[in-house]
C-alpha cells in the first residue's frame, strides 16, 4: 500500500470530529502553504536543485528552522538518489514520511503520564501569552468529561486578572480552583493546592504558572522553586511538565524549549493557536534537537479545542492537497 | 544549534578570503548566503529576505565590497545600512486629534500584549504628555479580560470604561465615546479582543468599531517572537483596517525579532513602541537602528550603553573610562562595577545585549546576588594594595592566603581573578564602542575579525 493510502486510511478511521477539527484548523494554513507545495509539484516535474531550493523556502516559511531544514533537505536528496526518484510527485510521500517520522516515533509518547491510582500533577510552563491558562481550562474539561476529579492551582499570582481568568475557566468547566490573593508566593499556592488535592482525593491537579520569558533568570529560578515544592510533597510529581508553545512563534521557541527544559525538565509540548495560519514548524526542530514530543495541540479558544497530537495528521494537514494531487497523478 | 550573529557567520568565508588576498564575486555570493541564513534565523520572512539580499548583493558587487580591504566589515556595513533604511526612522509619536478625544484602537492576535500595552500607553500618555486617557474594555470574549484591564486601571489609578461582557464591543465603543466626551478625556484607548486575522466575523467587528469611533490611531500589537507568519498577520490587519502603526512587545526577551522587519516591509507603517516588560512602565520608544543590529545578532549595544549611562554616576563613569582606556582597572573598581551592574538589572539580561558576550564564558557565570557580592567583597578586602592593582602578582601562595583571609576557597579566588580579567576585557570593548560611536560613523561595533 502506498504511503498516501495508508495515511488516508488511518485518518478516515480516526474519529470524524477530531480529524475534521484538525483539518479545519489547518485548512486556513493550507491555502498558502500547500498552495505553494502544489505549485512546486506542478512547476517542477523533475526533482532537481531548483526543486529543493523551493522546498527549502516552503519549509522555512512554516518556521521549521534553517538548520533542521538544511538537514532535512540533505536527507531528502540522499533519499531521492538512493531510491532513484526523479519525479516531483514521487518525492512527496518521502517528504511526508520523513516529517511524520521525525515528529512521532510511537503513539505512546503523546500519552500523558497518568497515575493509575492517586494524584497526577501536571505543571504548565511557558512564555507570556502562549495559552497556558486556556489550555488548562480545556484540559480540565477533557478530564472532567472522562469522569475525573480535577482541581486547578492558580499559580500565576503576578499578571493582572490571571487568577480571575482561571476561575472563569473553573466555573465554565465545573471544577474548583485553589488560589491565594494576587501577589502571593506561587510556591505557597502550589503547596496549598497539593494539600487540597490530597484531602479531596483529586485525580488530577493542573497547575498554572505565570508567563515568563526564558532569559529572566530570577523568574526561571522561581519556577524551579515551584516545581521543587511540588516534588517535595509528592516525590514523583509533577508527573508531566508541559511547555506551552504558540504556533505563531518563530525560532525563539527553540530557546524556550531549551531553557524551560533545563529549568523544569519539560516532558511534552502543547502547541497552541494552530487554528491560525501559522504552522509551528519549529516543533520539528525541537523534536529533532531536544527530543521533546508534542503531546497536545490547541485549535481555538473554546473548551473543546484541544486535541491529542498526531504526527501524521499534522503532516497530512500541511500536505493534504498535495497528497491528493499526487495520488490522483499516481492513479492516472 | 545556537544562533550565530552575522559576524560569526561570515567568519568562515572571511578566513578563506584572507588566504587568497582578493575577493571574488563567488565570495560575495557565499557571504550573501550567510547573510540570508542569519536573517532567516532571526525570523525575517523569507520573501522579505529574498528582496533584501538582492538589494545588498547589488551594492556589494557594485564594488563596495569587492575592492575593500576589509570585506567582512563592508558586508556588515552594507547590510546594516540597508536594514536600518528598511526599518525607517524613529517615529514614536502617538497621533493627536484636532477634535479631542483622540481615539487609539489596539488590535492583534491572541496573547500579543494588547491589554498590557493599553495600560502601558495610558501610563505613558499621562506621564510624558500629561494626558487624561480613558481605557475601554472592549474584549468581551476572553475570560476575565475586563477584569485584567480594570486591575491595570486600579494599579495606575486611571479610569477604565466597561459594560460587562453581555454587550457587544461595538456598543461598548460607542458608549465609551460618549463617556469620554462627557468626562473630558483627551484620549480613548480601546482594548479589543485578540483574534485571528482569518476570522471573518471578528475582523468585521473591528471594522465596525473603526467605522463608529473613527480612530486616529490603529495600533497593531505584534509579539516580537513571531515567526514567518508575521507577514500574513500584518498584511491582513492592514488590509482590513489600515493600521497606522505597530507596537512590538516582549522585546525584553532574547528573540532576534526579525518579525519587526517583516511587519515593516509589508505594512510600511512605523513601529512606534517597544514593549520591554510586563510592568506598566515598560514601554519604550522604538529604535529602528538598534533593531537592525539586534536582528543581525550584533547585540543591542546602544541600549546597553544607555542603560549603563542611566545608572552609573557621571563622575565615576569618567574616572572609570579613563581607567579603562589606560587599562589600569583595579579590583576595587571591579567591586564598584559589580555593585553598579547590580543596580542596572540582572546581569544576564545585560549580557544578552552584549555582542560577543556569549564567548566570555567566565562572565556568563557571574551571578550578581548579594551573597556572592559579599564573598567577592571579602576576597578583594583580603588583598594587599599592590595585589589589588596588579593581579599578575597573585601567585598560588598569595591566592591561598587570600582564600584563608576571606573565609572562601582558592577556587573562588581563582574564579574571581578570572572574572576580573573578563570584566577588563568587556570594559575595554565597551569603551571602544563608545568611542567609536562618537567619532566615526563606522557603526562602532568591535568585531573580532575586523
Ligand atoms: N486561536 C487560539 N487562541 C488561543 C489558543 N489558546 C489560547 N488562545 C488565546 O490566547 C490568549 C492567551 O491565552 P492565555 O491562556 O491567557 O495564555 P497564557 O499563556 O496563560 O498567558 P499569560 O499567563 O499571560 O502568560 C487568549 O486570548 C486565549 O484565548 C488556541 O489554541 N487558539
Ligand atoms: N515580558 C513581556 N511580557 C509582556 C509584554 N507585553 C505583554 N506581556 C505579557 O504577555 C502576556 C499577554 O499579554 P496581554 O496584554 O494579556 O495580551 P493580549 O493581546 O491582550 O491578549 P488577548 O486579549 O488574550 O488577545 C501577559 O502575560 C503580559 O504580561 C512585554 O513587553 N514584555
Ligand atoms: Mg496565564
Ligand atoms: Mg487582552
Amino acid at each position: 500500500m502506498s504511503f498516501f493510502k495508508k495515511l488516508k486510511e488511518k485518518i478516515t478511521h480516526q474519529t470524524d470530529s477530531v480529524t475534521e477539527k484538525f483539518k479545519d484548523g489547518l485548512t486556513k494554513t493550507r491555502d498558502s502553504f500547500v498552495g505553494k507545495v502544489n505549485d512546486l509539484v506542478k512547476n517542477y516535474r523533475k526533482v532537481d536543485e531548483e526543486f529543493f531550493e523551493e522546498l527549502e523556502d516552503i519549509l522555512i516559511s512554516a518556521d521549521v528552522g534553517v538548520h533542521t531544514v538544511m538537514e532535512l533537505i540533505d536527507e531528502l536528496k540522499d533519499e531521492a538518489r538512493t531510491r532513484n526518484i526523479s519525479d516531483a510527485v514521487d518525492i512527496q510521500p518521502v517528504i511526508s514520511e520523513k516529517l511524520a517520522e521525525l515528529l512521532q516515533k510511537s503513539e505512546e509518547e503523546t500519552k500523558l503520564n497518568m497515575q493509575e491510582d492517586g494524584l497526577t500533577v501536571i505543571l504548565f510552563v511557558g512564555v507570556n501569552g502562549v495559552g497556558k491558562t486556556t489550555t488548562i481550562g480545556k484540559m480540565a474539561h477533557k478530564f472532567k468529561e472522562d469522569g475525573k476529579n480535577v482541581l486547578l492551582a492558580a499559580g500565576d499570582t503576578f499578571r493582572a486578572g490571571a487568577i480571575e481568568q482561571l476561575e472563569v475557566w473553573g466555573e465554565r468547566v465545573g471544577v474548583d480552583v485553589i488560589k491565594q490573593h494576587a501577589g502571593s508566593d506561587p510556591a505557597a499556592v502550589m503547596f496549598d493546592a497539593i494539600q487540597s488535592a490530597k484531602s479531596r482525593n483529586a485525580d488530577i491537579l493542573l497547575c498554572d504558572t505565570a508567563g515568563r520569558l526564558q532569559n529572566k533568570v530570577n523568574l526561571m529560578k522561581e519556577l524551579e522553586k515551584v516545581k521543587k515544592v511540588i516534588t517535595r510533597e509528592i516525590p514523583d510529581a509533577p508527573h508531566e511538565v508541559l511547555l506551552v508553545l504558540d504556533a505563531t512563534t518563530g525560532q525563539n521557541a527553540m530557546s524556550q524549549a531549551k531553557t524551560f527544559g533545563q529549568a523544569t525538565d519539560v516532558s511534552g509540548i502543547v502547541l497552541t493557536k494552530l487554528d491560525g495560519t501559522a504552522k509551528g514548524g519549529i516543533v520539528l526542530a525541537i523534536r529533532h534537537e531536544l527530543d521533546i514530543p508534542v503531546k497536545y495541540v490547541g485549535l481555538g479558544e473554546g473548551m473543546d479545542d484541544l486535541q491529542e497530537f498526531q504526527a501524521d495528521q499534522y503532516v497530512h494537514g500541511l500536505f493534504a492537497d498535495v497528497l491528493e494531487k499526487a495520488e490522483e497523478a499516481a492513479g492516472e | 544549534m545556537a544562533f550565530e550573529g552575522l559576524a560569526e557567520r561570515l567568519q568562515g568565508t572571511l578566513n578563506k578570503i584572507r588566504g587568497k588576498g582578493k575577493v571574488s564575486e563567488a565570495d560575495v555570493k557565499e557571504m550573501m548566503r550567510e547573510v540570508r541564513l542569519a536573517l532567516l534565523e532571526a525570523d525575517v520572512n523569507f520573501k522579505v529576505v529574498k528582496e533584501f539580499i538582492a538589494k545588498v548583493k547589488e551594492r556589494a558587487i557594485g564594488q563596495e565590497v569587492l575592492q575593500s580591504l576589509t570585506p567582512g566589515q563592508q558586508v556588515i556595513k552594507v547590510v546594516n545600512e540597508e536594514l536600518t533604511a528598511l526599518m525607517g526612522g524613529e517615529q514614536s509619536k502617538i497621533a493627536v486629534s484636532t477634535k479631542p478625544p483622540t481615539v487609539v484602537m489596539m488590535v492583534g492576535l491572541q496573547g500579543a500584549g494588547k491589554t498590557t500595552t493599553t495600560g502601558k500607553l495610558a501610563n505613558y500618555l499621562r506621564k510624558k504628555q500629561n494626558r487624561q486617557p480613558l481605557m475601554v474594555a472592549a474584549d468581551i470574549y476572553r475570560p476575565a479580560a475586563i477584569k485584567q484591564l480594570e486591575t491595570l486601571g486600579k494599579q495606575l489609578d486611571m479610569p477604565v470604561f466597561s459594560m460587562g461582557d453581555k454587550v457587544s464591543p461595538v456598543e461598548i465603543a460607542k458608549n465609551a465615546m460618549d463617556k469620554a466626551k462627557e468626562d473630558h478625556h483627551d484620549y480613548v484607548l480601546i482594548d479589543t479582543a485578540g483574534r485571528l486575522h482569518v476570522d471573518e466575523d471578528l475582523m468585521k467587528e473591528l471594522e465596525e468599531i473603526k467605522e463608529l469611533t473613527k480612530p486616529d490611531e490603529i495600533l497593531l500589537v505584534v509579539d516580537a517572537m513571531t515567526g514567518q507568519d508575521a507577514v500574513n498577520v500584518a498584511e491582513s490587519f492592514n488590509e482590513r483596517l489600515g493600521i497606522t502603526g505597530v507596537v512590538l512587545t516582549k522585546l525584553d526577551g532574547d528573540t532576534r525579532g526579525g518579525a519587526a522587519l517583516s511587519v515593516k516591509a509589508v505594512t510600511d507603517t512605523p513601529i512606534k513602541f517597544a514593549g520591554m516588560g510586563e510592568k506598566v512602565d515598560a514601554l519604550e520608544p522604538f529604535h529602528p537602528e538598534r533593531m537592525a543590529s539586534r536582528i543581525l545578532g550584533m547585540g543591542d549595544v546602544l541600549t546597553l550603553i544607555e542603560k549603563a549611562q542611566s545608572s552609573v554616576d557621571e563622575e565615576k563613569a569618567k574616572e572609570l573610562e579613563r581607567k579603562m582606556r589606560t587599562n589600569d582597572l583595579t579590583f576595587d573598581d571591579f567591586l564598584e562595577q559589580l555593585n553598579q551592574v547590580k543596580s542596572m538589572g540582572p546581569l544576564d539580561e545585560l549580557l544578552n545585549m552584549m555582542p560577543g558576550a556569549g564567548k566570555m564564558k567566565g562572565l556568563k557565570n557571574v551571578q550578581v546576588d548579594d551573597k556572592q557580592l559579599g564573598h567577592i567583597e571579602a576576597i578583594v578586602q583580603s588583598m594587599t594594595k599592590a595585589e589589588k592593582q596588579d593581579p599578575s602578582l597573585l601567585n598560588a601562595s598569595r591566592r591561598r592566603r587570600i582564600a584563608k583571609g576571606s573565609g572562601t576557597s582558592v577556587q573562588e579566588v581563582n574564579r574571581l581573578i578570572k572574572q576580573f580579567g573578563e570584566m577588563k576585557k568587556m570594559m575595554k570593548q565597551m569603551s571602544g564602542m563608545q568611542k567609536g560611536k562618537g567619532k566615526k560613523k563606522k557603526g562602532g561595533f568591535n568585531l573580532p575579525f575586523m
